[in-house]
């Protein structure tokens, strides 16, 4: 996918989501925290693309980044670009159009972001009213058509409720019915299911990757957990204290690791017939944010770092095919590196 | 039984806490609804394995934890450390109870006291089982800071001082203080990222090996249990549905709710991609256990007798129990197509 897709006023073949050189900073009382740093990476339209990293580095700034929900005192700058318009120069007026209509976000806390005084279908609604022209009465079937989508029982009743009546599993469910309620383009789902069981988990997966092949929606999905990469994602970039530093196929990533930190977590996962054997951990710690070190910043805990790796900070360079990229000095050698199944 | 006692062993356990009591309920002069946490939990720990605890949010996985050690009462039934039950352990015998199992915490921050230095921390431990004479319990701390990996200096400073793994790590320190000869971890790897999981994990894999301890290994992280254990229980809603030995149950499930939660856990492998929801309907309620299999609502093979008849956990493999009225299942050579199905 490039960004010189032939224009045309049919909104279907919009080229997708582009994002370059997306920087987004915060004045702490520490120094300035590069929360994410120069990010770059593509969502085609009917594509998942999951984004992994450990705690902290940067993935929920880089979903609310793109959705311009930032404040201050965080700042961001670079180009996020969306159906061929820019993001985060548009006007006020029209990204509210654009967020929760063409766009949707689910938050890593649906009790957070459910309003706890308004029963979850008048939150539908609000959606509703806000982004089409429907009716009452037709507001109310799209409402319990949704309920129905996301596999709420009983959405008759349910409708009226308030997000406190529902279990986890269920807010979340009602978070994606409100998400979807003017089938969004492009989904950014902000770890959707870490709090959820993992039955839970696999139902609400599933219901993501039906409504995507039904609606042709693209999703990011930010998640910490390889397995779920594995199972619905279609590409994935792998994110490291505030930028990207592995982007790919989810099957060629998986199947050989370009970047030392990759190759790290993917080791520190237990695989079957391997029990109770001593696992790839990654020794250390993070960096802290407003003390990046020189150079790559996962050289202190990296293995294959050499001279080079001390003083130069690597590009997100073009290692492969199908936009294959690794940001490390050796990725030759780390891609040679024994494998680790 | 060939008369060898198991380190831990729970018998017939109940445990149920007052429910919520609603003005309407008590209004209408109805009784006050209990929450069943255990229900008739039978299972024993061998000396020196590793036990996986596994099953979803609130099906009992850290009430059975705290009845192992007796931060809670067992309302019914018997658990039993090295034969004795410990309900009845009093005085000194109390004590060494206290001292030969101990339990780390899920959260690492909220049970490590904030005011106190980790030298502080892990004296304190020592002096209160007189483990170590005093002159003798600054070079005990060393040791054990050695053993769980952090720095020498780490002694000197205080718990927000330190990342996640390395707080989890001070947690295993102050149980391995006083010579536990099993210890209940509860969650102690979940709130970690996996790159940090992976290091305690395999320093509790080290330490097990040199100090031949029992673990018993609450998580919901089915992946990590079959890594760590050598046998697994799986609950739901109280209760065990299974307990078999890890690559068993992981490679043939006796139980539909066992096989369920392993196909529903995402694989690694994304060539393995499935579309297929592994279980619909959420958890009951555990207010009001369905009279027959806790699993029964949910169930994708379930017929009458599951309504009305409560399945008790009977052996099945080499070392395999489950309980389920279906005693085929997942046997080897039984076919599912002659298992019921549907509702
Ligand atoms: N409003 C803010 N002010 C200052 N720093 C912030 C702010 N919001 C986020 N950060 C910092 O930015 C970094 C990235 O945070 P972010 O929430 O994106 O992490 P994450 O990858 O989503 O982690 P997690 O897996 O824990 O959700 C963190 O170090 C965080 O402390
Ligand atoms: N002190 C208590 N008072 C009342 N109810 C309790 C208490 N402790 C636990 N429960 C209830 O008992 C049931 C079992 O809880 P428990 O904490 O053992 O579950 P768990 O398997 O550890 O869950 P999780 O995976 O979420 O930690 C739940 O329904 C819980 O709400
Ligand atoms: S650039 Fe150097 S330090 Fe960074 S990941 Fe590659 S080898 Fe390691
Ligand atoms: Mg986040
Ligand atoms: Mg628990």
């Amino acid at each position: 996918m490039t960004a010189s897709t032939v224009p045309t006023s049919l909104p279907q073949t919009a080229p997708g989501l582009l994002v370059r050189g997306l920087t987004t900073t915060f004045d702490t009382s520490r120094g300035v925290a590069i929360a994410a740093a120069d990010v770059d990476f593509d969502v085609a339209p009917g594509e998942v693309v999951g984004l992994v990293g450990e705690s902290g580095s940067g993935k929920s700034v880089t979903l609310r980044s793109i959705m311009r929900l930032i404040r201050e005192p965080g700042k961001v700058t670079g180009r996020v670009e969306w159906g061929g318009r820019d993001l985060v120069a548009m006007p006020a007026e029209e990204l509210r159009r654009v967020r929760g209509g063409e766009i949707a976000m689910i938050f890593q806390e649906p009790m957070t972001a459910l309003n706890p005084v308004l029963p979850i279908g008048a939150q539908i609604e609000e959606n509703l009213v806000a982004h089409t022209d429907l009716n009452r009465r037709q507001r109310r079937e799209r409402a319990l058509e949704l309920m129905n989508i996301v596999g709420i029982p009983a959405p008759e009743r349910r409708l009226d409720e308030y997000p406190h009546q529902f279990s986890g599993g269920m807010r979340q469910r009602a978070m994606i019915a409100i998400a979807l309620a003017c089938s969004p383009k492009l989904l950014l789902a902000d770890e959707p299911t870490t709090a959820l069981d993992v039955t839970i988990q696999d139902q609400i997966l599933k219901l993501l990757l039906d409504l995507r092949d039904r609606m042709a929606m693209s999703v990011v999905l930010v998640t910490h957990d390889l397995g779920v990469v594995a199972a619905t994602c279609d590409r994935m970039a792998v994110m490291y204290a505030g930028r990207i530093v592995e982007t790919g196929t989810v099957a060629d990533v998986f199947a050989c690791p370009n970047h030392p930190y990759t190759r790290g977590l993917l080791g520190s996962v237990p695989r079957s017939g391997q029990s109770r054997t001593m696992l790839q951990s990654i020794d250390g710690t993070p960096p802290n944010l407003t003390d990046l070190p020189d150079g790559c910043a996962f050289h202190p805990r990296c293995s294959f770092a050499t001279e080079i790796c001390l003083k130069q900070r690597p590009p997100l360079d073009l290692v492969g095919t199908d936009g294959r990229r690794a940001a490390c000095h050796h990725h030759e050698r780390v891609a040679a590196a024994e494998p680790i199944l | 039984m060939n008369g060898h006692i198991p380190i831990l062993s729970v018998n017939g356990v109940y445990k149920r806490f007052s429910g919520p009591y609603s003005l309407l309920r008590r209004f209408k002069s109805e009784p006050q609804l209990a929450v069943h946490a255990l229900t008739n939990v039978t299972l024993d720990v061998e000396r020196g394995e590793t036990l996986g605890i596994v099953g979803e949010s609130g099906c009992g996985k850290s009430t059975l934890a705290r009845c192992l050690v007796r931060l809670h009462e067992a309302d019914e039934g018997v658990v039993r450390f090295d034969g004795q039950d410990i309900s009845n352990l009093s005085g000194g015998a109390r004590r060494a109870f206290n001292r030969r199992v101990q339990m780390i915490f899920q959260d690492p921050y909220g049970s490590l006291n904030p005011r106190m230095t980790v030298s502080q921390v892990l004296s304190e431990a020592l002096s209160v089982h007189k483990m170590r004479p005093k002159p003798e319990i600054p070079g005990r701390i060393a040791e054990l800071l050695d053993l769980v990996r952090l720095p020498a200096d780490a002694a000197g400073r205080y718990p927000h001082e330190f990342s996640g793994g390395q707080r989890q790590r001070i947690g295993i320190a102050r149980a391995l203080a006083v010579e536990p000869e099993v210890i209940v971890a509860d969650e102690l790897v979940s709130a970690l990222d996996v790159s940090v999981q992976a290091q305690v994990v395999n320093l509790l894999l080290q330490l097990q090996e040199k100090l031949h301890l029992t673990v018993v290994f609450v998580a919901h992280d089915l992946r990590l249990v079959r890594h760590i254990s050598h046998r697994v229980a799986v609950m739901y809603l109280g209760q065990v549905m299974e307990i078999s030995p890890s690559e068993a149950l992981f490679s043939a499930p006796r139980h539909p709710y066992s096989k369920a939660l392993l196909e529903a856990a995402p694989e690694l492998d994304p060539a393995h991609k499935n579309r297929n929801v592994a279980l619909r309907g959420e958890l009951p309620s555990p207010l009001d256990l369905p009279p027959g299999c806790p699993f029964a609502g949910r169930c994708p093979h379930v017929f009458d007798r599951c309504r009305v008849e409560r399945p008790v956990l009977t052996p099945r493999g080499p070392g395999q129990m489950a309980a389920c009225h279906l005693t085929d299942f997942g046997a080897p050579g039984a076919s599912s197509d002659q298992l019921p199905t549907g509702h």
